[in-house]
Order: structure tokens, then sequence, then C-alpha cells
């Protein structure tokens, strides 16, 4: 009875949408406006656009030198460091949960890390093992935690920030006998392949040929201003990539958005959000792990300061690469693009008149601008009512 | 298990036809009983209206069916056979698809990613196994063309989709992998007059694919369009079940709403109800 009545208003719809379609085939402007639309749909837009920004600021204000070899590789350096937990971050966040013992997790990592090889005698390879096991298991543990309370992330993981970064302290003052750092690490490390796949510079051979060959700067002997790469600027760019990848490629990372943009409604089709959420919590534990290791190598001992407050700045770099708080959107290339323009500003500064101090308020601009261009975008991009 | 296989073997026999089966099914959360005894069949090619007031059990019905809850007691066959589902994803790998009314659909997704969520499609080998989005993309494009959704971009949010055109495309979606049992979960109780005849249009055009599918509604008007049988539930059991020859609209809408008090409100808002 109902549907006879109703049938010619289906029909009308099935017409407007037809007639919308051939419009869409026949009229290039509407072809224009949807190209747009779908460039202002990619997350990491708003970070791009930051980082032009940025970058022509720094050429109109900063030395010139900022923006040579050496100068590039001082501003990549602490931008990758932060990167590699911005994207573990950005994963996670887009999975619909944060991380708040990112940066606690940093200190406690590295004095695991430090304590296998200098009380614990252990091997370089056996304690890098053993820490990021460890590391894996505090950061499912994490997930557990949210997972069957159904507690809020924020809170569950701001506990650990405290408890990781007390048990740090404590377990420094047990490890050295009363103090709060740990050194000899380097000493004890030892040389050879592992060592340097973790710290150090890499790549030297190509950098002494470019200098051979006049590409690139050198001193007056011959060598290089830039003798090679910071490893964890390759750790870094490795991470993008492979996240990129695995986000936008692959059916984990579809299972990430889904996991992120709707939880009840992914479950229902299958999508293990439990296993997917709780993989998420281990990475950014083995992200913050990765870069305690790096850290701790290259300065040879670790302390209980060691990555504090990172957390912050790794949402902050996410968010800046498009991430939405409340999950289900966002993107890795983004928390890399995010996290090269935290390293510009807060080494950038330098390289001005301005006074450093400067970067924190800089830093607080930056997000709340970024935090108001996602909302919008997010609106336009997916019609939101 | 087995002991219901032997005891039960000369109905699952007589019930060839029947592509889901429940007998007596009930399921209690400590003290309470949300469900006292509900039986209903569905056979290939009907809709089997679920109809029910607010707290008559149908969610819980609904869940139990689509392997969110296990029963406390009671049979419950697909195809013939015995099945206790442990998951969602053992349901549905059973053939029954459920389609809930706001949670099918991810907005921000994009129709292709919402479409095979959970199913994606994969080539390559090993952990290096990548999404086939050229083969996805056709799919969703084909798909969305064959229910009169035109999208332009499969790469386009859900989001931007009609309630009427979701819940088309969640249907679709559950169609498309295989579903034998469609259940859906007050599929039309957010739409306007023209998107309801539109999800309504399709849940025909599912029925003539030979599917079964079970429509929970508490809109008669809407359950009379599409449906073969009413089965009205009530304070978790089934009041009965009537094929659509036997009851005409005005009487399932008085069973649904526990008769009396309804015609005397009727009655008192000079039978506007």
């Amino acid at each position: 009875m109902a549907m006879p009545t109703a049938d010619p208003a289906l029909g009308q719809i099935r017409d407007t949408e037809t007639r919308a379609a051939t419009a869409a085939l026949h009229d290039e402007r509407l072809r224009r406006v949807s190209l747009l639309a779908r460039l202002m749909r990619r997350p990491e837009l708003g970070a791009v656009a930051g980082l032009v920004l940025v970058t022509v600021f720094f050429l109109l204000t900063a030395n010139p030198a900022m923006f040579t070899l050496a100068g590039v590789m001082t501003v990549l350096s602490p931008a990758a460091q932060l990167g590699i937990l911005a994207i573990a971050a950005a994963l996670l966040m887009i999975g619909g949960e944060f991380d708040l013992s990112i940066g606690s997790m940093i200190a406690f990592a590295g004095l695991v890390f430090g304590a296998l090889i200098v009380v614990g005698d252990m091997p370089l390879l056996a304690a890098i093992v053993a820490t990021f096991v460890f590391a894996g298991l505090m950061g499912a543990l994490n997930g557990q935690i949210v997972i069957r309370t159904r507690l809020p992330s924020f809170i569950v993981t701001l506990a650990f920030l405290f408890i990781l970064r007390g048990l740090s302290l404590v377990g420094l003052k047990w490890a050295t006998g009363g103090s709060t750092q740990l050194r000899g690490i380097g000493d004890r490390a030892g040389e050879g392949f592992i060592r340097e796949i973790f710290s150090g510079q890499a790549l030297e051979a190509l950098f002494a040929w470019l200098a051979r060959a006049d590409l690139i700067a050198k001193f007056a002997n011959g060598t290089p201003t830039v003798t090679g790469v910071p490893v964890s600027i390759l750790w870094f760019l490795a991470m993008a990539a492979v996240a990129t990848y695995v986000l936008l490629r692959t059916r984990f990372g579809n299972w990430i958005f889904a996991a992120g943009g709707d939880a009840n409604a992914a479950r229902n089709s299958g999508v293990p959000v439990s296993l997917v959420k709780t993989l998420l919590f281990v990475l950014t534990a083995c992200a913050a792990t990765l870069v305690a290791i790096l850290t701790v190598l290259d300065a040879g001992s670790t302390d209980a300061r060691r990555g504090f407050q990172k957390e912050f700045e790794a949402i902050i770099a996410a968010v800046i690469g498009g991430c939405l708080l409340t999950g289900g959107y966002g993107s890795a290339i983004g928390a890399f693009f995010g996290a090269i323009i935290f390293g510009m500003v807060s080494i950038g500064l330098t390289y001005t008149t301005f006074d450093s101090d400067w970067f924190q308020v800089f830093l607080g601009g930056m997000l709340l601008l970024a935090v108001l261009f996602n909302n919008y975008i997010r609106r336009k991009a997916t019609g939101e009512r | 298990m087995s002991d219901a296989l032997l005891t039960e073997a000369a109905p699952e026999s007589s019930a060839q036809a029947l592509l889901l089966d429940v007998r007596n099914i009930a399921k209690h959360f400590g003290p309470v009983i949300a469900l006292s005894g509900v039986s209903l069949t569905v056979a290939r090619g009907e809709v089997l209206c679920l109809l029910g007031d607010n707290g008559a059990g149908k969610s819980t019905l609904i869940k139990t069916l689509s392997g969110c809850h296990r029963p406390s007691s009671g049979e419950f066959y697909v195809d013939g056979k015995p099945v206790a589902f442990a998951s969602p994803r053992a349901a549905l790998d059973a053939g029954i698809a459920t389609v809930y009314q706001d949670l099918a659909m991810i907005p921000l997704m994009s129709i292709t990613r919402n479409f095979f969520m959970g199913r994606e499609p994969v080539r390559g080998f090993g952990p290096l196994k990548w999404i086939d989005f050229n083969h996805a993309h056709t799919v969703t494009r084909e798909e969305m063309r064959k229910i009169g959704i035109d999208i332009r971009d499969p790469h386009q949010a859900v989001g931007t989709l009609s309630g009427g055109e979701r819940q088309c495309v969640a249907i679709a979606r559950a169609v498309y992998f295989g579903a034998k049992v469609l259940i859906l979960d007050e599929p039309t109780s957010a739409l306007g007059v023209a998107q309801t005849s539109m999800v309504l249009k399709y849940i025909n055009l599912v029925r003539a694919k030979g599917l079964g599918v079970i429509f929970i509604t508490h809109n008669v008007r809407h359950a009379y369009a599409v449906g073969d049988r009413f089965t009205v539930l009530n304070r978790g059991k089934t009041l009965g079940t009537y094929t659509k020859s036997d009851i005409t609209m005005d009487e399932l809408q008085n069973l649904m709403a526990g008769g009396k008090e309804l015609q005397t409100l009727s009655a008192e808002l000079g039978g506007t109800v």
C-alpha cells in the first residue's frame, strides 16, 4: 500500500541522480571541482601547506646557512627522532586511541637497554632484541587495559606516563647505586655492524664521493662538511615510507581506519578491532624504544629525563599532519611533514634574529591553526552535516 | 550438539527450504530474561518482518542471530544444520549478514574502503600483500550501479551519501559477499519518505534474488509494504507469526502495541493513532 504511492518519488530520485551523473560526464567544470575536492580530501594537505609556509618564513628571515646541506641535517636530526614517534602516534590516533606514555617509555626503554648492557653484560644485539620484546609487552599491556576496561586510552596511558617515569628513576638509582644517570653504555656496547645500524652516520662513502665530485661543500683538505647522514634520519624516512604503504595499501591499514572510524561498525564487518588496537600500542612502545636505543647509543649514557614531554610533541606533529583527535582520519606522511615542521621551527629560530624562546608560542599557534584547518577540511571533504 | 543432530534428524529433511530456523531461543543476562522462547523461520526468497515495540527483545534477538550473543538455550539451524556462533565473523561466514541502522558504515572512509571493510581483496604474497584497489573500485562502482546509485568517485567518503544510499550500500555489500540471510535492523526508521521507498524497493530486489530477509521495524506500514510474513515480538516472546493474507495492517498494529491500550488511546485521540 505504501509502495505504489512512493514509487514516483523514487523514480524522481533516480532521474535527478542520472542527470547529475550525466552532467558530471559532460560538464568539465564539475570535473575540475571534483579534482580540487580530491586534493582537499588528502589529510596531509595542511601539513604540506604548513611546511611551505614555514620554509618561506625561514628563507626570508633566517641566515642562509640554514639551507646548506649541513643546516638541513641539523634541522632533520631532531625532526627524525620526533618523527619516528609521531608516525607511530599518528597510526595509533587514526586507530582511535592515544598513547601518552611514549615519552616515559623512551626513558624506561633506555634504562632497560642500558642496564642489560652495563649491569647484565649482554651483547648488543641480544640487549636490543630483549628491549624491544619488553617494550612490545608494555605496549600490549597498555592496549589490553584500554580494550578490556573500555576506559579512555588518554587516562590509562596518562597513568603509565607517571608509572614509567617513576620506574625509570627508581631503576636508574638501583642500577647505578644512587645516580639518575647510567654511563658507560657506549663503551660497553662494542663496535660492529649492529652498532652501525643504530648509531652514527650512514652513507659516508656516498658523501665522500659527492665531495670528490665537487657536488657538495667540503673543507680545504677535501673532507666533506657533512660526512654522512645520521642513521636516525634513515630510520625516519624508512618508517614514513613503510607506515604510509601499510596505511594506504594494505588490509591492516584499512582496519586501522575502520577501528578508529567506528569500532562497532568495524567489528560488525569482521575487523579484528582489539587486535589492531593492541598492535598499534605495541608499535608506539616500539617506536619509543627505537628512539631510546638511537639516542642512548649516540650519547653513550641514559638518564631519567630522556624523552621528557615527547608524547605531546608527537601528538602535536600528528595533528599538524592531519590526524583527527577523534580517530579514523589522518596520515602517516602528514606526521612526517609535521615532524619536519617541528624540527625546522625549533632549530630554525636559532638561525634568525628572533629569540628562540618564541618556539613554544609558534608551536602552539601552529597546533591551533592545524586543528581549525583539519576540522574545516574534514567537514568540506566528507559533506558532514 | 551431536545429540541435537540425532534427535533433530527428521525435521532437518523437512526444513530443506528453510534458510534459518530458530526454535524456542532464550537469552538471559544474569537475572534479566531478555528472550524467553522465540521461534522463527526464514525461507529462500522471503521477507520476514520482525515487529515489536521498544523493549520487546528485538535487539537481543538480532544480536543473538548475528553471533554477538550466544543463546542461553534453544535451537538454531542454518540450512538445516545446527549452529552456535562464537563471533559476528562466524555468523557472516555462515551467510548471515546483519545491517545495523547506524553502525553499518564509517562516514570518514571512502565508499570502496567501506564496501570491502574486513574483506579486502589482496594481491601479492606473504607480508607484502596489498589491496587490489583497481578491482575494488570496479566492483564498488558496478555494484552501486546495479542498485541505481551512480557514484562519480569511489574515493568519495560515505559521509557524503544520503541515509538511504548508505543503507543500500550496506545491503549491497552484504549481498555481494554472499549473504544467504539478511538481517536488517530498522533500516528505514531514520529516513524520509523518498529515502525509505528506495530502501524498500531494494529489499524487494534482494528477495527476488532468492535471499531470505529478516526486516526489523516498528513501522507497520513499512513492514506491510514488503513483508511476506510477520512475527510479532512482545516481552521477549513471539506473540505469533502471520502471513500477509491472514492479517490486516490494523490488526498487526494492534497486536504489536499490545492490543487494548492502543485501541483505547486511539479512540480517545479520535482514531488517529
